[in-house]
């Protein structure tokens, strides 16, 4: 084995060493879920609570503005843009802290630093796969046979999680410099979980705005997930947008993370 | 002489100093500005003038063979860390390069990674990944490891339970399992009671021996000599020497002693101290105190003559408390002359076998049985760099708790069979 440092070179290697630290991938997304619901009364069940809060209240509130459809496909149908609402917006917050929240290991520690974020968005996913305990319970409860278009869903899992290690990494490395940051994002997954179709589908937003509203990558996602549950229709220019959207959000995180990666030891 | 594992060449590594010393971060609003404000200041470059250079290394060039045992040893912000978190892959050079030809770790701190919530087990295997090694390679040394921390009934309890010196125990342990082909140490025998510090040395020791390269940064002078035959000294981000570590050792006392001279401010009623020295035996500034050697500290002081002036001396350690006393007049039966004028008194004493660490003497001019005239706080200070009266390897250490003196033995030990 043979290294060269220099200044502004440490690309040569980078993705073969990300390979080689899988380890240590695993070891930090299991130090995240271990530690998280240690000295915990309940454990893991509050990663159902949550969710499972959010569908009651969502259920009540298209039922109170009349948004309601009729009785199991409502409550699937909300469920549907909570799972992965949930999972995105988890995954984004941890791994934008994920770094200033990993001092030490990066003042003192090399790995590829995007073990870091990607390590969060890992224990996010692990949580959202508790969480399908409740699509199971609702399917069951409602009766509700899925056919081949549940197939989908990993695709649709995948590329959420793509697209929050896209905006995780970006908002990360933005967090090491700017810590300004850190009031940003909450503050914007809250507005987020608005404007995205959660409480709403995407197919109420007027025809004529359709289209920049399905800039937000979330609607497709949002949308896949509903139709690879409850069936209906699909928009495919919505869905076609969200993947272009995820692809750019992923370039652009990587992108940035690598260009500012070097400087986070001296940042930090 | 077998091909340079390690090799660096003009290494430099440069830091910008903002004058915003609250922050070591920038927030967003002082990009915004700086974007804004940028036409309309006059700056020769793309820098905004309130940007300071700081070389924290500057064309730094050494070789290292396969096999050699390496000491860094300088003052605190000679560059030592700076240079190792280069050769870590932290961070990055600013200029120059660094040629690696084998596996490297790195220990810059004893236990990164810990988590207080996991078990002892549990961190084992976390530590063992974050400082590269495979599962395999843990699970291998797993038993090796438990043994050498000495926890094996804590293995499967947090380690926030854990006593501070079980938790350093283990760190080290996973630390001491690393098989790299060159390993990069900084200070982590500054850590544990002293039966561990011995313990963690003579691993260092079985490393060193075992072929393996070894980079060590240390303040423990024993350390460097026992451990090490060549050092590199840094001063101010350069090397300015690369030798035999004996030699090193030297020229690092020289460099401390150096640092320390500075100027007594204010004045008492009867009397003013102009300086306070600890002397060789010709009088020049001493360069480097050997402990179990007479002390010499030289004061000049002026008096205005009246009677009765003595002078006391205390030896204060780090922590800022008295050791020891010197008096002129209570122990030596010695007062200053009842002539004004300025007057060079020079006191000797033995201090006994001191310990490892930073001294200082408190020196101040008194009216006898009556009051200090001229009070002057860490008037000289002393650094020992490396005590142990039987010559061993073994540091005895100011700040392991165990003393400032040893108590040698004036004659050898007795021993007899106790009926």
């Amino acid at each position: 084995m043979h290294l060269v440092i220099e200044p502004g070179r440490s690309a040569a290697r980078y993705w073969r060493d990300l390979w080689r630290y899988r380890e240590l991938l695993s070891f930090l997304a299991w130090r995240d879920i271990a530690v998280r619901y240690k000295q915990t009364a309940i454990g893991i069940i509050w990663a159902i609570i949550r969710p499972a809060l959010t569908l009651v209240v969502f259920v009540l509130f298209r039922r109170l503005a009349g948004l309601r459809q009729d009785g199991g496909s409502d409550v699937l149908l909300v469920l549907a843009a909570v799972l992965p609402w949930q999972f995105f917006a988890s995954a984004v917050a941890e791994a934008s802290t994920s770094l200033i929240g990993n001092t030490s290991l990066i003042a003192k520690v090399y790995f590829p630093r995007l073990i870091i974020p990607l390590s969060s968005v890992v224990t996010a996913l692990v949580d959202f796969v508790i969480t399908l305990v409740i699509l199971a319970v609702v399917m069951i409860w409602y009766r509700v046979v899925p056919d081949a278009r549940i197939l989908a869903l990993p695709l649709l899992i995948a590329q959420s999680a793509l697209l929050a290690l896209g905006l995780g990494l970006l908002l990360g490395a933005l967090t090491v410099k700017y810590r300004d940051f850190r009031y940003v994002v909450p503050f914007a997954i809250q507005l987020g979980l608005f404007v995205s179709p959660v409480a709403f589908e995407t197919a109420q937003v007027p025809e004529r705005w359709r289209m920049l509203y399905a800039l937000n990558p979330l609607a497709g996602i949002i949308d896949g997930f509903r139709w690879a549950l409850t069936g209906g229709a699909i928009d495919t220019r919505v869905m076609l947008s969200s993947v272009l959207m995820t692809a750019a959000a992923v370039a652009a995180g990587v992108w940035y993370f690598r260009r500012t990666e070097r400087g986070f030891a001296d940042a930090i | 002489m077998s091909e340079a594992i390690l090799s660096v060449e003009k290494l430099g590594k440069r830091y910008q100093l903002t004058h915003r010393h609250d922050a070591p971060y920038t927030t967003l609003r002082d990009t915004i500005a700086a974007v804004f404000s940028a036409p309309f200041k006059r700056t020769n470059g793309r820098r905004p003038a309130t940007v300071d250079d700081f070389w924290a290394l500057r064309d730094v060039s050494f070789d290292i063979a396969r096999g050699e045992v390496v000491g860094i040893i300088g003052r605190n912000g000679a560059g030592k860390s700076t240079l190792l978190k280069i050769l870590s892959r932290i961070t990055e050079p600013t200029a120059g390069r660094v040629t690696l030809r084998g596996r490297v770790a790195s220990l810059l701190e004893v236990g990164t990674g810990f988590h207080p919530e996991l078990t002892g087990r549990e961190n084992i295997f976390l530590n063992g990944a974050i400082l590269g090694m495979t599962r395999q390679e843990i699970r291998r040394n797993f038993d090796s490891i438990v043994g050498f921390a000495e926890v094996e009934r804590f293995l499967d309890t947090p380690v926030k339970r854990y006593s501070s010196g079980m938790y350093v125990r283990l760190a080290f342990a996973v630390a001491a399992h690393l098989e790299p082909d060159v390993l990069i140490v900084d200070e982590v025998l500054a850590v544990g009671d002293a039966e561990f510090q011995k313990k963690s040395l003579g691993k260092m020791h079985d490393v060193s021996r075992g072929g393996r390269t070894v980079l060590f940064v240390s303040h423990n002078m024993a350390a460097i000599n026992a451990l090490t035959r060549r050092a590199l000294l840094l001063d101010q981000g350069a090397i300015v020497f690369d030798g035999a570590t004996a030699e090193a050792v030297a020229q690092y006392s020289h460099l401390a002693v150096r640092a320390d001279a500075g100027a007594i401010a204010g004045r008492g009623t009867h009397t003013t101290i102009v300086s306070v020295a600890v002397v060789d035996a010709a009088g020049a500034p001493l360069a480097r105190y050997q402990p179990g050697d007479p002390l010499r500290l030289a004061i000049v002081v002026d008096t205005d003559g009246s009677p009765r002036l003595s002078i006391e001396a205390f030896l204060v350690d780090a922590m800022q408390q008295k050791l020891a006393m010197a008096s002129l007049h209570q122990f030596e039966g010695i007062s200053l002359p009842a002539q004004a004028g300025r007057y060079r008194v020079v006191m000797e004493v033995q201090p006994g076998w001191l310990a490892t660490g930073n001294y200082s003497f408190d020196v101040t001019t008194s009216v006898v049985n009556s009051n200090w005239d001229h009070y002057v706080d860490g008037a000289a200070t002393l650094e020992v760099v490396a005590s142990n009266p039987g010559r061993g390897a073994w540091d005895f250490r100011h700040d392991l708790g165990y003393g400032a003196f040893a108590l040698p033995c004036v004659s050898p030990p007795q021993i007899t069979a106790a009926p």
